[in-house]
């Protein structure tokens, strides 16, 4: 894609749809080392800025009839504290705050990605990767603890006629495993293609003649963007919540 | 791919400054972004789960809490209210019943002051009746006296008319006899 931008940069259509994607060091121009503070530290501390906005200074007057931040946070908090309580059960409400920590960061680097000039850092597989795995392997690990060996039942369909178990077992193993996979890409691949669309309109707009669509596109796909921005949160929190489910309760 | 020296040194972006391939599978960035990550993450747990959480509990549960106490007040409330439309329902029985007793009181009084009238009345006419009854009877006695001496007195002088004799007696004794039958 950037080669062949390359040879003509010196006008018409020139696109770079991933170049927003680029991590550099705010200070300096070194390499990207591990402790570089980079647009990607940027903005997740900036995720992390407007989760103790809305959470902590939104809720400080601690109001019995809420402000409108203060009734924000709370639906927040009701909103992740049912689903987890609704999917997962009633026991599981002990990793609320694992959950809803999930819930605010994805939402919040989502809405902030849609900031013009700003990174999206769940655009990156790096980052959902982390989350993703995260998940499985702490799901996995709670799957074990709680239930022991009993854990792999999760594979073993008892309601199968017992021929087709063997098969059905290597199926659910095989998706299991493939779990933390969609799981990471699902999110990074749909903000990333999303920006990506964004760029690629804003690129259009370059051209007289096209610049009004391009401009309506923009404005559509950043609608959809909003749109998709939340529900991918929200599809990774209940995803995390079914997990959950699996491990502490592993009988179909 | 030329690496570059003089520009942000990555095998990702190219001369110009634009991106080669997806960033997203720079390898070269990845620790960077995966340590921020786990900061953020780890900052994010640790506000919400100290801080932000229990805080929010607290206030539902008072709210909670409230909704509950406002609501067993409006119960009482309600309560009272009905107590007092009874009390008020009861007080206007009573002043109804209070009322038609005193009509009925009233009427009777009336009822007996009128019969006592119609009763003196009845006496009235009743004596009148019967001292009219007397003066007939008187008038009727004196009327049949009256006949009877004007017979006699006829009957004597049809009797000395006709040439003949007559005493006293005997004309009376026929006139009676006459009378009689």
């Amino acid at each position: 894609m950037a080669t062949e931008a390359d040879g003509h940069s010196d006008g018409g259509l020139v696109f770079h749809p991933m170049d927003q994607f680029i991590v550099k060091p705010l200070f300096g121009d070194g390499a990207v080392g591990m402790f570089t503070f980079t647009n990607v530290a940027l903005w997740l501390l900036l995720a992390v800025a407007c989760v103790i906005a809305l959470m902590v200074l939104g809720t400080s007057k601690r109001a019995t009839v809420p402000s409108r931040v203060q009734s924000v946070a709370e639906l927040a908090y009701g909103f992740i504290y049912k689903m987890v309580e609704d999917v997962t059960g009633k026991d599981a409400v002990k990793y609320f705050p694992y959950i809803f920590t999930l819930f605010m960061f994805i939402v919040f680097s989502n809405f902030l990605a849609l900031i013009p000039m700003s990174f999206s850092p769940t655009s990156h597989i790096a980052i959902t990767a982390v989350l993703g795995f995260g998940v499985f392997i702490a799901v996995t690990v709670l799957g074990f603890v709680k239930n022991g060996a009993g854990f792999l039942g999760l594979f073993w369909v008892s309601s199968a006629p017992l021929a087709l178990r063997p098969i059905l077992a290597v199926i659910e193993l095989i998706s299991y495993f493939v779990r933390p996979v969609s799981h990471s890409i699902r999110l990074a691949g749909n903000i990333m293609a999303g920006h990506a669309v964004l760029k690629v309109f804003a690129g259009f707009a370059a051209i007289t003649a096209v610049a009004p669509l391009s401009v309506l596109g923009i404005t559509a796909i950043y609608a959809l963007e909003v749109l998709v921005g939340f529900i991918q949160a929200y599809v990774f929190t209940i995803l995390t919540c079914v997990y959950l489910k699996d491990a502490l309760h592993p009988s179909h | 791919m030329a690496t570059e020296t003089t520009g942000t040194a990555s095998a990702c972006v190219g001369p110009d400054g634009s991106a080669i391939g997806m960033p997203q599978l720079c390898a070269d960035w990845m620790p960077n972004q995966i340590f921020w990550l786990l900061i953020a993450l780890i900052a994010i747990y640790f506000v919400l789960s100290r801080i932000a959480l229990p805080r929010i509990a607290t206030v539902l549960a008072e709210r909670q809490g409230t909704i509950t106490n406002d609501l067993a007040a409006a119960e009482d409330l309600k309560q009272k209210a009905v107590e007092a439309e009874d009390a008020y329902n009861q007080a206007l029985a009573d002043a109804r019943a209070e009322a038609q007793k005193i009509i009925a009181q009233n009427k009777a009084e009336m009822q007996a002051e009128l019969d006592k009238a119609i009763a003196k009345a009845d006496a009235e006419i009743a004596a009148k009746s019967a001292e009219s009854e007397k003066a007939i009877s008187e008038i009727r006695a004196s009327a049949v006296e009256r006949v009877e001496a004007v017979a006699k007195d006829t009957t004597g002088a049809i009797v000395a008319a006709l040439g003949g004799q007559a005493d006293d007696a005997t004309v009376n004794a026929a006139v009676d006899a006459q009378m009689k039958g």
